[in-house]
């Protein structure tokens, strides 16, 4: 009897899902040190960078190239800080134990996190277009902002995956350390900061390594400035990156579970 | 309900388990039972195996040698999971969120819940639903985390080491807390090194040492193979009087103190009293786990003796 009632279907998958996302986003906000840079520093950047020094020149038309890259910036952020960070913090207290004790299917999990960081991205980009809108001057067509924003959300995903590969192998204080590194070197040679144009040419050929290249790429693809690879490019490369990172995480839950 | 191979009363059962770490052999050949409507201690040393016993019936650690049934399923089974509530030894939950949050999503995990008034009442948490986890204080998370236990109705709990780290407040509130549980006819498992807090709660202990089951029964049975207590103070009464005691295990001194060992401390206070009416500094305390375990270990016999 019980154990029928309990075959539950999708809407109890959903609602736990939702309720995870839920409280994991009220969590990750009265955290201000996570959501006091995930939020504020994209923007500071983007008018710093784009607005006031006009960086790349007017070329690459520097605030519309940069709102692009920024966007990616500001859910890079999120998705990597809140798997690599709160994941490895949730195993060290044992958090991630407990819950494993209990019917809460795995990928309610997952899905809260990576919705977690969609939330913060999309916050983070609304905040951007209109400081690009109305600051800057930036001006595109309906379409190009409606794509934009979704190419960027959608970087969520395959960050969550590295944030999820570091997250599962390292202690609490490496993963700060460790997702810090990436974060920062990760953004930078992926041209998310300034132009990848302005890197020296080898550079330029290693941030194919990258997954924050190709999202910026298609980020760009969408307001017609990328360097114009084909879109089967990044997404093949992007794909199998992700794939690395989820078997890497994968290995990384294995161990953890005890040999 | 009818489920295979549960004809007999344990609920759960661990049937000739090893397991190892590296080359550290944490259980050797265990078995282990706990019946229905019991509270089981588990009782051991640190590093017994208690929590790798525990963690095997969980299904967080997977099984190397042996086998593991709950409710005659793998322990980590979807239907195991929705009928057993578990309160781990290193566990804490997001500091950020509250406690009336922390109850409201665990309790969404499970079909048939305990009502949320009812969880804050039976940890005693009623004036602390609307604070952070990060602001209690330890005894009041591990309320918490008792809470969480049962948020979804269990008929099976195991808790792990409950009163770790907790004073004596702390300790006596949760037990009280504990023996709730029995009251409402639910199955527990506890771990712990305290002899004290498995005569408090249990109905029947284990005890555990080295990895392997080296007694079990009632409280009153365990402790009666123990030593007892142990009776210290200053005396002119010499060791050989008080090993001639006939309610004295033991007998020797310890610097200025003698200690006796004895199942029957009053009896031998008496003794001591009158050949002795100005012995001083007496204290009368239980015997340190160790040396119980090395009775019930050594069967009595004086642990270094030829082998």
């Amino acid at each position: 009897m019980t154990v029928d009632t309990a075959r539950h279907g999708l809407l109890w998958h959903l609602r736990i899902a939702l309720l995870e996302t839920r409280f994991q986003f009220l969590s990750s906000l009265r955290l201000p040190a996570f959501a006091v840079p995930t939020l504020l520093f994209p923007l500071f950047f983007y008018f710093f960078f784009a607005v006031l020094f006009q960086a790349g020149g007017p070329s690459l038309t520097g605030p519309t190239y940069m709102l692009a890259t920024y966007g990616v910036f500001g859910v890079l952020a999120p998705s990597i800080f809140g798997f690599g960070v709160g994941l490895a913090q949730e195993r060290d207290t044992g958090a991630l134990l407990l819950k494993r004790t209990t019917p809460m299917p795995t990928a309610a999990y997952l899905f809260a996190r990576v919705g977690t960081a969609a939330i913060f991205g999309a916050v983070v980009v609304l905040l951007l277009f209109l400081l690009a809108g109305f600051a800057a001057g930036v001006e595109l067509h309906r379409g190009q902002w409606f794509s934009l924003a979704g190419v960027v959300l959608a970087a969520a995903l395959p960050f969550s995956a590295v944030g999820l590969a570091i997250g599962a192998w390292a202690k609490q204080q490496a993963a700060v350390a460790v997702v810090n590194l990436v974060f920062i070197a990760m953004s930078v040679l992926s041209g998310l900061w300034f132009p990848i144009s302005m890197l020296p040419g080898f550079l330029q050929d290693f941030a194919n390594v990258f997954p924050a290249y190709h999202l910026g790429q298609l980020a760009l693809r969408t307001i017609d400035l990328d360097l114009g690879r084909p879109l089967w490019f990044h997404l093949a490369l992007l794909a199998g990156q992700t794939a690395v990172c989820l078997a890497v995480a994968a290995a990384g839950f294995r161990r953890f579970s005890g040999r | 309900m009818a489920l295979p191979s549960a004809s007999d009363s344990a609920l759960a059962r661990l049937a000739g388990v090893s397991h190892r770490y590296g080359d550290v052999l944490a259980l050797d050949r265990l078995d282990l039972e706990v019946r229905e409507g019991e509270v089981l201690a588990v009782l051991g040393p640190n590093g017994a195996g208690k929590t790798t016993a525990v963690s095997l019936l969980l299904g967080t650690l997977t099984l190397q040698t042996g086998a593991a049934r709950v409710f005659g399923s793998a322990p980590d089974a979807a239907e195991v999971r929705l009928r057993r509530g578990a309160m781990l030894q290193v566990s804490g939950v997001p500091e950020t969120l509250t406690v009336g949050e922390h109850l409201a999503l665990f309790r969404a995990y499970y079909p048939s819940p305990l009502p949320t008034e009812r969880l804050l009442e039976m940890a005693g948490l009623q004036e602390l639903r609307d604070r952070r986890f990060g602001k209690l204080s330890g005894g009041q998370k591990q309320r918490v985390m008792f809470a969480l236990a049962l948020a979804g109705n269990p008929e099976l709990v195991f808790l792990d080491e409950p009163t770790a780290g907790l004073d004596l407040d702390g300790r006596r509130r949760l037990w009280d807390e504990i023996r709730g549980l029995k009251a409402a006819g639910r199955t527990a498992v506890l771990t712990t090194h305290y002899l004290e807090e498995a005569d408090a709660l249990a109905d029947r202990i284990a005890v555990i040492h080295r990895g392997r089951l080296i007694a079990e029964g009632s409280p009153e049975e365990i402790k009666s193979r123990t030593a007892g207590r142990v009776v210290r103070c200053v005396t002119t009464i010499s060791t050989e009087t008080a090993r001639s005691f006939p309610e004295a295990a033991g007998a020797e001194m310890k610097g200025q103190h003698l200690e006796v060992v004895t199942a029957e401390p009053e009896a031998v206070l008496r003794r001591m009293f009158a050949l002795d009416p100005e012995l001083g500094d007496l204290t009368v305390a239980g015997v340190g786990l160790e040396e119980a375990f090395l009775a019930l270990t050594g069967d009595g016999a004086e642990p270094e003796g030829e082998a």
